[in-house]
């Protein structure tokens, strides 16, 4: 009975079956855990108000719960907390309080048997502010140029109000300074650059000179004007402030200029609640970060990640697809082509932090300090392309997973019919005319799949970039409106180095987590986007080419 | 093949010469002449002194049993054993009498006067339009009205126009594979060849998309030399002027096709045509 089920093979099945479940599993329950921990970081919590007494005596805490934790009496004990009532557990929980400025973190354990009293007060307000994170307390009045402009529940409204136009005013200098100002600062330092050019040519003369002073007096102007507008702004910006208490009804003055969010979650409907959360999100993958990556959005780390990855693509696609070309239908294919071929299987398990270390090595410091050598002799010793940057970056990846690439295509061309390509050759195409208008469209697919891959591999991977490219936090973004355009010297973030960064490199560590659980969730939807849109194409090419499959 | 004799190594050599010698005689104008030509793939030879003589505009049938060198002689007058690794060729074959084996030959333009057609349709995946257009395109012939004008010509001259005329743009491999096999035969006379290689262009299609095929190289011949190899014997008699019957790598008898079917001279050609061989 036993023999003839295993004769029949459904054991089989049932085992095969059983390992793609459990891998299913496991990547379901790992997007499942990214995505809820990521995403439940932008539903906008609850502020819970606690009437404390432990042994310092009687204190309110006001804050949002984060955790809780239960700690078993003995460890509690030997961990130097009192238990009272004999508990078994000592309940605790992680409360973000906020109020940086004036408590010096914001967060802090609180244990349940201290606790007296619970209340969630609809006046609580969330502040989420430009510097020193959350505030939470309550709103006492809107002051203007020093005088109370509002009181009580009307304060609530005109603060509203005042913040609206705060923020557009906010959004205006913003604009000017990263447009207008750096605009004017990259056109300075081109004059130098250039200046300094003329000077190493001994063709700097006077009447060179003059036309220089000239130009840069134009400029000089032009940011005069700009910084006496950005003043003006400021000064309309500063005006307002809000006066708030904290839990202990300690009063404190917050510009509303430096507001970012001003919330009173207990107060929301469900409704209210989901269209924060959507905006939330929303500003999480389009802002920049702020308060070392802790607080903020991601958006230049997804930029940079999907341009050098792009970037990437450009560059490995000619040179995989001409190098398997030569490999499978011109190379004799003897000792020598096997070597070779053994050689690009083997580059592609070479850790990727070695490639690093290549590409630090030969692209930055030889190729381009020659580059800088050659061509920039005029910004020495800043360094242009002798320094790590996002065209060494999109190289180094690009060596990476070139194998990936010959591989998929060598395959690719080896199932091209060779009645395929007598047909175009009896019809007196040559070897190269055969190859560019039948065969290698007809290899696209695969030629897809094997980009697929490397963008799949290189979206993801961090250790090498650390060397060549990838900074916490970039300044500038590598696209911008300033001639030329696209700088491929420069160095960019991105998201995989943004997740290693804020969860481990970030003094706050509690209020990193929730962030790192996002970035990884935008990584992967990155990582996925991108593999789609490359599906989307190899099935549109598979689909034109359908010959092959009979 | 059940039952494969030993080669007979008494053949009849003044015979062969004598029936060479009656070809020419009875058409002067000889379109392709195969002179003592030897095929080796590595050290195995795969063609022993083969000398033939096919006339202008006339359909050359190879016959033959499965393996006896016919497709590589075939593939030989469009220089297609070129591809294979390992094959060495030695004999003239002169096609107007220039020799297509000398170093001075440009392979892709003499591929351009012999033109083939091989055993399964090998369309390209492109639309019909494009398939026809290829060998055009190719030559650097892009000009819309040229090519409309080539394309419908061509199609018609295949007998596949009336077919397709409305479908022009569709993948030409949603085609059933006799519209394929004339698809490919269009695509061949696209270029205006002199010689047209056929190798077994039926094999692979029913008996109705068999009997179009043959027609239409009946209409052709007109026009173009042909060389056919075919597995068929009844295809061998009812389309071809003349015949080779090859064994082995080598060729035993050529003649005239009602004579060769009627009348061997050899006792292999009638066993084989009677079908003592497997």
């Amino acid at each position: 009975m036993i023999k003839a089920w295993f004769k029949s093979g459904a054991p089989w099945i049932w085992l095969t079956a059983g390992a793609v479940s459990i891998n299913l599993i496991l990547v379901v329950g790992l997007l499942g855990l990214i995505a809820v921990r990521g995403l439940g970081h932008f539903w906008p919590a609850d502020i819970v108000e606690y009437h404390y007494q432990d042994s310092k005596g009687q204190s309110i805490i006001i804050g949002e719960e984060v955790a809780t934790a239960l700690l078993p009496e003995a460890q509690a004990k030997a961990a130097g907390h009192e238990v009272l009532n004999n508990a078994e557990y000592l309940v605790q929980f992680l409360v973000k309080t906020g109020n940086r400025d004036i408590l010096g973190s914001d967060f802090r354990w609180i244990q349940e048997q201290y606790i007296q009293q619970k209340t969630e007060p609809e006046d609580l307000i969330a502040i989420e502010r430009r510097e020193w994170g959350n505030f939470y307390g309550r709103l006492l009045a809107v002051k203007e140029s020093g005088a109370v402009i509002a009181q009580g529940e009307q304060a609530w409204n005109t603060a509203q109000e005042k913040l609206l136009k705060l923020l557009e005013l906010h959004d205006q200098v913003d604009d000017l300074q990263d447009h207008e100002v750096a605009a004017i600062n990259y056109n300075l330092e081109r004059l130098r650059l250039k200046q300094r050019a003329l000077e190493l040519k001994n063709q700097w003369n006077d009447t060179v000179s003059q036309e220089f002073a000239a130009q840069k007096q134009a400029y000089e102007q032009q940011y005069q004007a700009i910084q006496q507008k950005l003043a003006e702004l400021n000064r309309e910006i500063k005006r307002t402030s809000l006066v708030v208490v904290d839990a202990n009804q300690k009063e404190i003055s917050v510009p509303l200029g430096r507001v970012v969010k001003l919330t009173r979650p207990n107060a929301m409907s469900l409704f209210d609640k989901s269209i924060e959360y959507v905006s939330a999100f929303i500003t999480f993958i389009t802002d920049e970060p702020r308060e070392a990556n802790t607080e903020g959005g991601i958006f230049p780390a997804i930029f940079g990640t999907v341009l050098m990855v792009l970037l990437m693509a450009i560059v490995v696609t000619p040179f995989g697809v001409i190098a398997a070309v030569y490999l499978r239908e011109y190379a004799k294919q003897g000792l020598i082509t096997r070597i070779i071929r053994i050689a690009v299987n083997n580059l592609a398990g070479v850790p990727s932090i070695v490639y690093g270390v290549f590409g630090l090595g030969f692209f930055v410091y030889i190729l381009g300090g020659s580059i800088d050598r050659m061509f920039f002799p005029e910004s020495a010793p800043a360094p242009v392309f002798g320094t790590p940057g996002l065209l060494w970056a999109s190289l180094t990846l690009a060596l990476l997973t070139l194998p990936v690439v010959i591989v998929a295509t060598e395959e690719g061309l080896s199932r091209i019919p060779k009645s395929i390509r007598e047909g175009s050759l009896a019809l007196g195409a040559t070897k190269a005319e055969t190859l560019w208008r039948t065969v290698l469209p007809m290899a696209s697919p695969a030629i897809m799949t094997g980009l697929i891959l490397a963008v799949a591999r290189a979206a993801g991977e961090v250790a090498p970039l650390m060397l060549v490219g990838v900074v916490k936090l970039a300044p500038t973004l590598p696209l911008d409106g300033n001639f030329p355009y696209l700088h491929l010297d420069r160095k960019f973030m991105h998201l995989g180095f943004h997740v290693y960064d804020v969860g481990f490199q970030s003094p706050n560590v509690e209020a990193a987590r929730p962030l790192v659980y996002a970035t990884s969730l935008l990584l992967v939807m990155v990582i996925v986007g991108l593999n789609m849109f490359a599906i989307a194409i190899r099935n549109n090419l598979r689909e034109k080419f359908r010959a092959l499959e009979n | 093949m059940t039952t494969v004799q030993t080669p007979t190594h008494a053949i009849d050599i003044n015979m062969l010469k004598k029936n060479d010698k009656a070809v020419a005689q009875h058409n002067n104008d000889t379109c392709i002449r195969v002179q003592d030509l030897n095929l080796f793939y590595g050290d195995k030879q795969a063609l022993f002194d083969i000398n033939l003589e096919m006339p202008r505009k006339k359909v050359t049938a190879y016959i033959g049993p499965s393996g006896c060198g016919k497709s590589t002689l075939l593939r030989c007058i469009n220089r297609m054993n070129d591809l294979v690794d390992g094959v060495s060729i030695k004999g003239k074959i002169l096609l107007d009498n220039e020799d297509i084996y000398d170093k001075s030959v440009n392979v892709a333009a003499l591929r351009r006067r012999v033109g083939m057609v091989f055993q399964k349709p090998n369309p390209f995946p492109k639309t019909i339009y494009e398939n026809v257009a290829y060998g055009l395109r190719i030559q650097g012939i892009n000009d819309r009205h040229v090519l409309d004008e080539v394309v419908e010509k061509s199609l018609r001259g295949a007998a596949l126009w009336d077919e397709v005329k409305n479908r022009l743009n569709d993948n030409a491999l949603g085609m059933s594979g006799g519209q394929q096999q004339r698809l490919v035969i269009a695509r061949a006379i696209a270029i205006e060849p002199e010689v047209i290689l056929l190798d077994e262009p039926a094999s692979a299609l029913d008996p109705i998309s068999t009997l179009k095929i043959e027609e239409l190289i009946n209409e052709l011949k007109d026009k173009y030399t042909i060389v056919i190899v075919t597995h068929n014997m009844q295809q061998a008699a009812r389309v071809s002027d003349y015949t080779a019957f090859m064994y082995m790598g080598e060729l035993i008898e050529f003649g005239e096709t009602s004579e060769l079917f009627t009348n061997p001279a050899k006792k292999q050609t009638e066993d084989y045509i009677t079908g003592r061989y497997g």
